[in-house]
Formats: structure tokens, C-alpha cells, sequence
């Protein structure tokens, strides 16, 4: 990975997802290393993202880095109509490594083909997050034991959800199951559908919650948006169905875990949080070992 | 049905007949090989019977011979189009269009949120399905169908 750009999980191999996962674990056992010292990461947030910001910038305190950066276009020269080119073309100036979360799709790649730096994707659009993917796939296999054989229930917003769709390709490669359950206005896509069925991998769809977790080794919550529905009465309908509460989690698998992307709205009551089902906090601190473990291996300090 | 009085589409000495294009990709052939700005005598028919297309257009462009590359870029509108290469009004020689791995410019991607429709960035796409040819376009990832596609 060493000078490479991150845009895509399918960039990596199953052997360098499993590298970047046994130097997360590393840095979780010690967090405080100095090997980033003298380095310097940019973070241009061209629409805010407040935790997946922190969460790198922490990952690079951590490693004893330093940044420089924006969390919102509003205040650069983007909003005197610099292209994108030309704003990583400077920034790549100033830094060792670049870390883009960027509204337009496309724009991570488009960037690290211009860009003299390596280029990690922070979101561009709807379309690709791998480093949460990888944190994903890090909270997998801590609490799994193994990424292999794993029965994931996917919940909520199904069809626009990129961390879904991320996550489903990443697991594909590792004779996962799946359930969806999504009301029907957000399914999941024809085209994943399709990918699995090519993959002679198993899934199941549906649109009750209760019901479809008793087996589940793992739940992956999402936030069903009121924004998505073109008639509001649609929502109001389906607004309650997608939500986990405390008592569903009875008689489900022991070593069930639930996580969620965050933020969370009200997808997950908090009655769950006491659960020892409960995952989703953990994830995101997950995140910052599976960010320190990328930067890592781009910067050829690992 | 053509009256033996009347050739639907005169013969050329010298150049290359393009014949089995969808009559309906007609002027997308024509915009791809940019014959709206050659100086060449280019004759046309369009909506001519075919068993195999329904309608079928069929273009003569006289003194105008094509690469292997340029030809292949009409694949998308027209993957079943064969070529006669002309010379003196014998056909020299056949070719067939092939559908390449890789597309780049030509077609607009479908996605108005992808980068190749907000910045100066030439849209590349993969060949993701040869038969009825769909694009994944190298950028934002999404799939651009046949129905869907626009031309640059």
C-alpha cells in the first residue's frame, strides 16, 4: 500500500485488508506511537463530517503527525470557484498525505490521479468510505474471532447507505450471509442483488426487524432518513418498523453485536446501549486504530 | 422492396461502407467519427428494412479509411455494424466493429452527481456488460445502460 491512494475497498486485496487489520490490532495494544514525526496530513473537508474528521485527526495526534486543513468549503478558495485540481494540486504543496471528504462522487479518484501525494477517500458522495469499511470489517473480526462465514442483517436505508453497500462487497470475499430489511421504498439495489447471486452467495430480504436477527451474527443499524421519501405519509408509516429495542436482542446469538455507521438518530432506542450486544461506541473508537493502521501503511512507517 | 430503378444508397469508388448501424444511432455514428466535419462525400440511408435490426442505417463516406481504434469508439451506438473497405468499387476488405474494455470520452456519465459532470475531467468507463453494452464509469463507480446514454 506504501504511496498508494485509498479511494475504493476493492482497491485492496483480501491480504492487504488483512495487513491493515493486523497493524489496527497492534495499535490498539499501543496507541502512542511517535512514528508519524515530521509528517503532515492534510484533511480538506469540502462538506463537514464532524466524526470522521476527529477521527482521523486523532489517529495522526496519536501518531505524533500534525494537520493543516478545513472542515468546510465555505471559508477556502473553493468558494471563489478553484477547481478541485487546482486545490490539491497546492495542498499536496504543503502535506505528505491527503485526506479528502469531498460531496461530488468520483472526486477521490479524480483527485488521486492528479495529485503528487497519496490521497485517502473520506466520502465522496454516495459513493465509497473505505476507511469505514475497513473499521467495519476490524469490528467484524474482534468480536467474530474471524471474518469468515459471518450471517450479517442489514438494516434500514439500504439503497442509498454506502456504508452498506461498502460493507457488502468487503464481506463478499469472505462466504458471508445476508438478511436485508428495509421498507420498500429502500431496498437494497438490483445491481448488488445481482453481484451476490453471481457470487453464489446466500440472501434474504425482508421487511420486519424482530423477526430476522435470531440468527444473526452480527446487525448493522442505518438511519432511515425522512428526506429519502418522496411522499412524507411513506415515512410516518414506516418510521417505527426500523427500530431496535432492548427486547428483540432476547434469545438472539450470544456473541450478536450490533453496530451502527453513527450518527445515530432514534434507529437504535437507548435502552440497547446497556446491552453488552451493543457495539457501536466501540466501532468508532475501532476507527481511529483501522485510520493510524492505513495512514501507516501508506506512509511506509509499518 | 428497393426499385431496381433506384439504388437506395449509390455506390462509392474509394472508401468505407458502414453498413447494420441501428437506424435509430444513425447521427450518433456520424457525431462519434465526426463526419459532420470532414469534407468527404458522405452518403446516407436510414430506416432501411432489416431482419436483424428492424431499421437499419447504412453510411458510404467516399476517400475515408479508418483505424482499428477510431472504429471500435461507434461499438457502443452500433456493435453489430460491419464495415467494407472500398477500392476502386471492389470490396477489399471486411471488418467487424468490436466492443473495447475501455471507453473514454464519448459518452456522458449517467450520475449528475459524478465529478466528470462538475469539473473539467474526461469521462472513462469500463466495458461492464459487451452484449448490451453498459458502462461503469471509472470515477463515481455507477452504471451508464444503453438506455441511458448521452454522448459528448
Amino acid at each position: 500500500m506504501k504511496n498508494r491512494s485509498l479511494v475504493s475497498i476493492n482497491d485492496l486485496s483480501k491480504e492487504e485488508i488483512f495487513k491493515v487489520l493486523d497493524l489496527a490490532e497492534e495499535f490498539e495494544k499501543n496507541p502512542s506511537q511517535k512514528i508519524m514525526d515530521g509528517k503532515v496530513v492534510a484533511t480538506l473537508f469540502f462538506e463537514p463530517s464532524t466524526r470522521t474528521r476527529l477521527s482521523f485527526e486523532s489517529a495522526v495526534n496519536r501518531l505524533g503527525g500534525r494537520i493543516i486543513g478545513f472542515s468546510e468549503a465555505s471559508s477556502t478558495s473553493v468558494s471563489k470557484g478553484e477547481s478541485l485540481k487546482d486545490t490539491i494540486l497546492t495542498v499536496a504543496n504543503y502535506s505528505d498525505l491527503i485526506v479528502m471528504r469531498h460531496p461530488v462522487e468520483g472526486s477521490a479518484r479524480f483527485a488521486s490521479e492528479v495529485s503528487p501525494v497519496p490521497i485517502i477517500n473520506a466520502g465522496d458522495g454516495a459513493n465509497q468510505h473505505p476507511t469505514q469499511t475497513m473499521l467495519d470489517l476490524y469490528s467484524i473480526r474482534k468480536t467474530q474471532g474471524t471474518l469468515n462465514n459471518q450471517k450479517i442483517v442489514m438494516v434500514g436505508d439500504l439503497k442509498y447507505g454506502r456504508t452498506v453497500h461498502s460493507l457488502l462487497m468487503a464481506m463478499s470475499q469472505f462466504n458471508a450471509s445476508f438478511v436485508f430489511i428495509a421498507p420498500k421504498e429502500l431496498q437494497m439495489p438490483q445491481e448488488y442483488k445481482m453481484f451476490l447471486k453471481d457470487a453464489g452467495l446466500k440472501f434474504e430480504e425482508h421487511t420486519d426487524l424482530a423477526e430476522n436477527i435470531k440468527d444473526a451474527d452480527i446487525v448493522y443499524m442505518t438511519r432511515v432518513q425522512k428526506e429519502r421519501f418522496s411522499d412524507p405519509m411513506d415515512y410516518e408509516k414506516v418510521k417505527n418498523a426500523y427500530i431496535l429495542r432492548n427486547h428483540m436482542l432476547e434469545g438472539t446469538k450470544e456473541n450478536m453485536r450490533v453496530l451502527h455507521p453513527l450518527p445515530r438518530v432514534n434507529e437504535i432506542n437507548i435502552d440497547v446501549d446497556d446491552s453488552n450486544k451493543a457495539y457501536y461506541f466501540t466501532q468508532a473508537l475501532n476507527g481511529v486504530y483501522a485510520r493510524m493502521a492505513i495512514m501507516a501503511s501508506i506512509l511506509g512507517l509499518k | 422492396m428497393n426499385d431496381k430503378k433506384h439504388l437506395s444508397v449509390s455506390a462509392i469508388q474509394n472508401g468505407t461502407v458502414i453498413d447494420h448501424i441501428p437506424a435509430q444511432n444513425l447521427f450518433k455514428v456520424i457525431s462519434i467519427l465526426g463526419l459532420d466535419k470532414i469534407p468527404n462525400l458522405i452518403t446516407f440511408g436510414t430506416n432501411l428494412e432489416s431482419q436483424r435490426l428492424g431499421k437499419k442505417a447504412i453510411v458510404k463516406i467516399a476517400d475515408k479509411y479508418f483505424e482499428r481504434e477510431e472504429i471500435n469508439r461507434i461499438a457502443i451506438v452500433a456493435p453489430h455494424a460491419k464495415l467494407n473497405i472500398i477500392k476502386d468499387y471492389v470490396v477489399v476488405e471486411k471488418m467487424l466493429v468490436e466492443v473495447p474494455d475501455e471507453i473514454k470520452g464519448i459518452v456522458k456519465c449517467v450520475n449528475p452527481k459524478c465529478i466528470t459532470n462538475f469539473e473539467n475531467v474526461t469521462p472513462k468507463f469500463k466495458v461492464a456488460d459487451k452484449k448490451n453494452v453498459s458502462l461503469k464509469c471509472h470515477y463515481c463507480e455507477k452504471i451508464t445502460d444503453q438506455e441511458h446514454m448521452e454522448y459528448r
